[in-house]
């Protein structure tokens, strides 16, 4: 499950944090997921709930996922357009030739320390 | 500095100057503090794909990450590629699978250096793994490496290793709906390759739609259709790779040859 790696590549990325800005402790973490994004966030608060365990920085933290839309540039129609499923067609004309441009992210946005 | 809490630390309080909400957060002012992070979850694995990469463009290296679900016929296709194509370049193999060495076994066979990388329970190959096999293996300069993935056809999706491209191999065993059931293995391949097709004659697998699937989750995919066992169609997957590799060496040539004029840019300013 590459959710897990996923998650204690969360993890690291708290942990450089920690060394850089001078806090012990994370009470909260806010991921931002896109809607077309390889991973289930179900999956990455079932991981972090797992992991978060292992390090006081992390113990007790609470994690936050905000979805970012998809979006896509429609090949027949020319037009960027809303997408919520990768392989839903084009809004706009119904065209199947879109390319991806937004909601594939997967970023740690901010996170609350003490 | 802060106009909140008057820290030099750059941070973030909720409740102003964006968009989602905060309210449920709790800001205890003094003892806790909000810090934008804004750091992309992958970034560690693309770090490391970052290096893969300039070593393989200063070397010359066209490296190609295979992927498929287990038993679609992946070992069996690289061991005929490699007796096909050792005469006319040097080829390295980096076989990942969770347990055993078998398959880095039948790649030697071949005569082709190969590196086995055991993943343990993980469940994809990643940039650092191919980093350190690398550091091993040490392909020659202008060969072709051959990267096989752990047979999965969901998490090796999301991570670069630093490739010139991933090769996503489906057998007609398998069923032609894969490329819309696994849409993200799909579309991060440049190429997909139908293998076992021997054995068509005896299946209802509907090539016309699986093309089509592919397409439809990536519509500028390369598909070819071979058998491993049997050869046929071989050709033009061997011209496919062949193809790649003169861009991966003009690309070779063309920053050796900016070295040079530079270096004798700074030979003759220096007489």
């Amino acid at each position: 499950m590459h959710e897990m790696s996923l998650t204690e590549s969360v993890v690291r990325i708290l942990e450089g944090e920690a060394a850089r800005h001078g806090f012990s402790r994370v009470k909260l973490v806010r991921l931002e997921i896109g809607e077309l994004s390889h991973v289930d966030p179900e999956s990455i608060l079932f991981c972090f709930g797992a992991v978060a365990g292992r390090s006081p920085l992390t113990s007790g933290a609470e994690m936050k996922i905000v979805r970012a839309p998809g979006q896509a540039h429609c090949l027949d129609c020319g037009d960027t357009v809303p997408l919520a499923d990768r392989l839903a067609p084009c809004p706009r004309c119904g065209g199947a030739r879109l390319v991806i441009t937004g909601g594939e992210e997967m970023r740690v946005k901010e996170m609350e320390v003490e | 500095m802060c106009t909140v809490c008057g820290c030099d630390t750059p941070h973030h309080h909720p409740g102003h100057d964006h968009g989602h909400d905060h309210h449920d957060d709790h800001h205890d002012h003094g003892s806790s503090r909000m810090i934008q992070v804004e750091r992309d979850i992958l970034a560690h694995n693309d770090g490391h794909a970052a290096r893969n990469r300039a070593v393989f463009a200063e070397r010359g290296i066209l490296a190609l990450n295979l992927v498929s679900s287990p038993g679609s016929g992946k070992t069996t296709l690289l061991c005929r590629t490699v007796e096909a194509l050792k005469a006319r370049m040097p080829v390295a193999v980096i076989e990942g699978d969770q347990q055993t060495s078998f398959d880095a076994e039948r790649i030697r066979a071949t005569g082709a250096p190969a590196f086995q990388i055991n993943t343990g329970k993980g469940c994809h190959l990643d940039a650092h793994m191919i980093e350190s096999a690398l550091a091993r293996l040490r392909p020659e300069e202008d060969s072709v490496l051959f990267i096989e993935n752990v047979g999965n056809l969901v998490c090796p999706a999301a991570f670069d290793l630093g490739e010139a491209a991933k090769v996503a191999i489906l057998s007609v065993t398998e069923g032609e709906d894969k490329p819309l059931k696994y849409p993200h293995m799909f579309q991060a391949a440049s190429l997909m390759v139908l293998n076992k097709t021997d054995l068509l004659p005896h299946l209802d697998f509907d090539v016309d739609a699986c093309v089509a699937h592919a397409r439809r989750v990536n519509p500028s995919i390369t598909v070819l259709m071979l058998s491993a066992r049997t050869g046929d169609g071989l050709d033009p997957w061997l011209e496919w790779i062949a193809e790649r590799r003169r861009h991966t060496l003009a690309h070779r040539a063309e920053s050796l040859e900016a070295k040079l004029a530079a270096v004798r840019a700074t030979m003759d300013s220096s007489g």
